[in-house]
């Protein structure tokens, strides 16, 4: 799940990271009352969970309130990346000297937590790592010592920070490691980091990811998501305890288990045709389960046909099945449906299922076949 | 021979008291496993199973009596981290975790406190590991797996069934069959089951079912191409999987443009490895 950026700097400023952070406004008023607050230049930005947003004119330069107040009416209600900006953040704009990039990643390879850092700050680190990748100085945290003194100074020097600012950057990157592991963080950038003209070290910009293995332990980060970033589908799907995305083809897919499910979705597209979605029913074969996870395929309108693939093991084939039948007494099923049951009570699975009018296929072949013909009314 | 487990093994069952650990310890049982010890705080001097298998208050207990030597958790995600510390200090030799959802940093440092000791830990989020007429350890379904010679290894749970399956209709059967589990921090990886595989006389050919995110599979290849001698047949899970969502397991994200299906198979392929187009190709590759 990834914060905005005054979610981010909120943080930031709680564990004591120095940075510039302003009031947030949903109208062009509250802009203007938020510049007034601040007084002098200031910067309005779109909070949005998307990339690129200075390229697509979110972010404006205001020299008074004024400025501010129609700058921010310009980027409310902007769509960028196909997401609606909401609100904007009115931090004080900075007289900037350098910037610099500091953040934090896990290394899966390496299983260790890894800092960032890089001389050119201010543009996307992935940009940087592109065009200039010696730019980029890397320095793994080993989560049993943690981020020690020493270890930040290489990265000073790496990036050629002055010495007067050493002390403060050790502090901001150990600050910044906290900030991280407190929050179950899977990234954190400060980016830009600046040297202002008047020689402080500050963040400008924030960015922050948390791991969703980790959200049952932080309601208080629960509570910041933002349902923008979602297909309401998606959001619906989760309070069914199903993993649901989706694709935008026209065959709507219910698979038990993820791995599955993916190449239940490749299988298709080798055949011809395009999966609607990923959909994960996990272990359990309730009919409640079944029936919420048809309704969240049937509420997209491009579904023309559905397969339906379990592998039983644990999961029994004939419980789906009953799943499916109740379902389909609860909802009305206008597209044809194929379903392929294996493994554990598969039989009996397809014998209930026969006087359901539905397609059934013996292997994944046979079901990627039935399915794509299925979906182009053959 | 087999890798991990075999008739030898001496299984303790972390959290096997409640609803699902019970289900499937009978499972485990009924197989052949040899389920010596279960345990959960405070049960302790309790006996489950048709009173075959007692119950202890902690691992270290339980390893005293009755000699276990590897661990299996079915303790929720809260308390699945704690659980599996208590199995290393135990001294048990191998841990299979299924638990799902366990946080990413609690990984991060189990990994890197285990890799200082003569440990295995596979999983978490793994469906655990099955020696086909001999022991499982975890919720592999037996029936759908006979003995052979192919090893196999995979991070899915159903889609490693899928393929157990296919093999057995197409008369193959397996030597180990080890799932490692999809999240992005895991105890074990395609490179050490790969070198166990390499090593295990029973073993002939290798199957590797991969899917998008990380880098694991390019590194299995890298090591292929160096250390294995026997012949490997992979599939990648992922292949029509958008960028930037995560497919189900934790671990299963394409990011920043890397972790895709694409180059896991162009690894893989130019090591020689056939990569098979869909599970079913997989038995008519080996």
């Amino acid at each position: 799940m990834n914060l905005h950026e005054y979610q981010t700097k909120r943080i930031f400023l709680d564990h004591g990271i120095p940075t510039l952070l302003g009031d947030v406004a949903a109208t062009p008023s509250e802009a203007k009352t938020a510049a007034d607050k601040l007084g002098g230049r200031v910067v309005v930005k779109a909070q949005v969970l998307a990339g690129g947003r200075g390229k697509a004119g979110g972010i404006k330069v205001a020299a008074n309130s004024g400025e501010a107040q129609q700058a921010a009416a310009s980027i409310l209600g902007m769509q960028i990346n196909g997401l609606p900006v909401r609100k904007v953040l009115i931090d004080p704009a900075a007289e900037i000297e350098r910037e610099i990039y500091l953040g934090i990643t896990n290394d899966r390879a390496a299983r260790k937590a890894v800092m960032i850092a890089s001389a050119e700050g201010g543009v996307e680190i992935e940009e940087v790592a592109r065009r200039n990748p010696t730019k980029i100085v890397r320095q793994h945290i080993n989560p049993l010592y943690g981020l020690r003194s020493y270890e930040v100074r290489d990265l000073a020097l790496s990036v050629d920070l002055p010495r007067p600012h050493w002390e403060t950057f050790i502090r901001v990157a150990q600050k910044l490691w906290e900030v991280y592991q407190q929050n179950d963080a899977t990234l954190v950038e400060i980016n830009p980091l600046v040297i202002t003209k008047d020689g402080k070290l500050i963040g400008l910009d924030g960015k922050m990811s948390i791991d969703d293995n980790a959200l049952a332990r932080h309601p208080e980060l629960e509570a910041l998501r933002d349902h923008d970033v979602e297909e309401a589908t998606e959001t619906e799907a989760k309070t069914h305890g199903l993993s649901f995305i989706k694709l935008g083809g026209d065959i709507g897919c219910m698979v038990n288990g993820a791995g599955l499910a993916m190449a239940t979705m490749d299988i298709i597209k080798l055949y011809g045709g395009e999966p609607a979605n990923f959909l994960d029913i996990g272990g359990g074969a309730e009919a409640e389960k079944v029936s919420a996870a048809l309704g969240i395929i049937l509420q997209d309108p491009q579904v023309k046909a559905i397969l339906i693939n379990i592998f039983g093991g644990i999961t029994r084939c004939d419980e789906v099945a009953r799943g499916i039948l109740a379902a389909l007494d609860q909802i009305e099923v206008r597209v044809p449906m194929v379903a392929r049951l294996v493994g554990t009570n598969a039989q009996e699975g397809r014998d209930l299922l026969a006087g359901a009018h539905m397609i059934t296929a013996s292997s994944l072949i046979d079901a990627a076949e039935k399915a794509v013909a299925a979906s182009k009314g053959l | 021979m087999s890798i991990l487990i075999d008739r030898n093994t001496r299984l303790v069952g972390q959290g096997i008291t409640g609803k699902q650990g019970l289900f499937h310890a009978r499972l485990m049982m009924e197989y052949g496993t040899n389920l010596v010890a279960g345990v959960t705080p405070g049960k302790g001097g309790q006996w489950i199973l048709d009173d075959k298998v007692p119950v202890f208050d902690s691992v270290k207990v339980a390893v005293e009596a009755t000699g276990a030597n590897t661990s299996v958790i079915f303790v929720p995600a809260a308390y699945a981290v704690d659980s599996i510390y208590e199995a290393v200090d135990a001294g048990v030799r191998l841990i299979v975790c299924l638990t799902e959802w366990v946080p990413i940093s609690d990984m991060l440092r189990v990994r890197n406190y285990i890799d200082q000791k003569e440990v295995r830990l596979v999983g978490p989020n793994c469906p655990g590991i099955i020696t086909p007429g001999q022991a499982k350890v975890g919720i592999i379904p037996g029936d759908i797996a006979i003995p052979g010679n192919v090893g196999i290894v995979s991070r899915s749970g159903t889609l490693t069934y899928e393929v157990l399956f296919a093999l057995k209709e197409a008369g193959i059967g397996a030597s180990t069959c080890v799932g490692i589990g999809g999240d992005p921090i895991n105890g074990t990886d395609f490179m050490d089951v790969l070198r166990m595989f390499q090593e295990d006389g029973r073993t002939e050919k290798i199957v590797l079912i991969g899917e998008i995110g990380g880098s694991d599979e390019e590194k299995a290849a890298e090591f292929i191409g160096r250390h294995v001698t026997k012949p490997v047949v992979a599939f990648i899970a992922g292949q029509s999987a958008p960028p930037g969502k995560r497919m189900g397991h934790a671990g299963a994200i394409v990011e920043g443009g890397t972790g895709t299906a694409i180059e896991k198979i162009r690894a893989l392929e130019a090591v020689h490895v056939r990569v098979a187009k869909h599970p079913e190709q997989i038995p008519s590759l080996l």
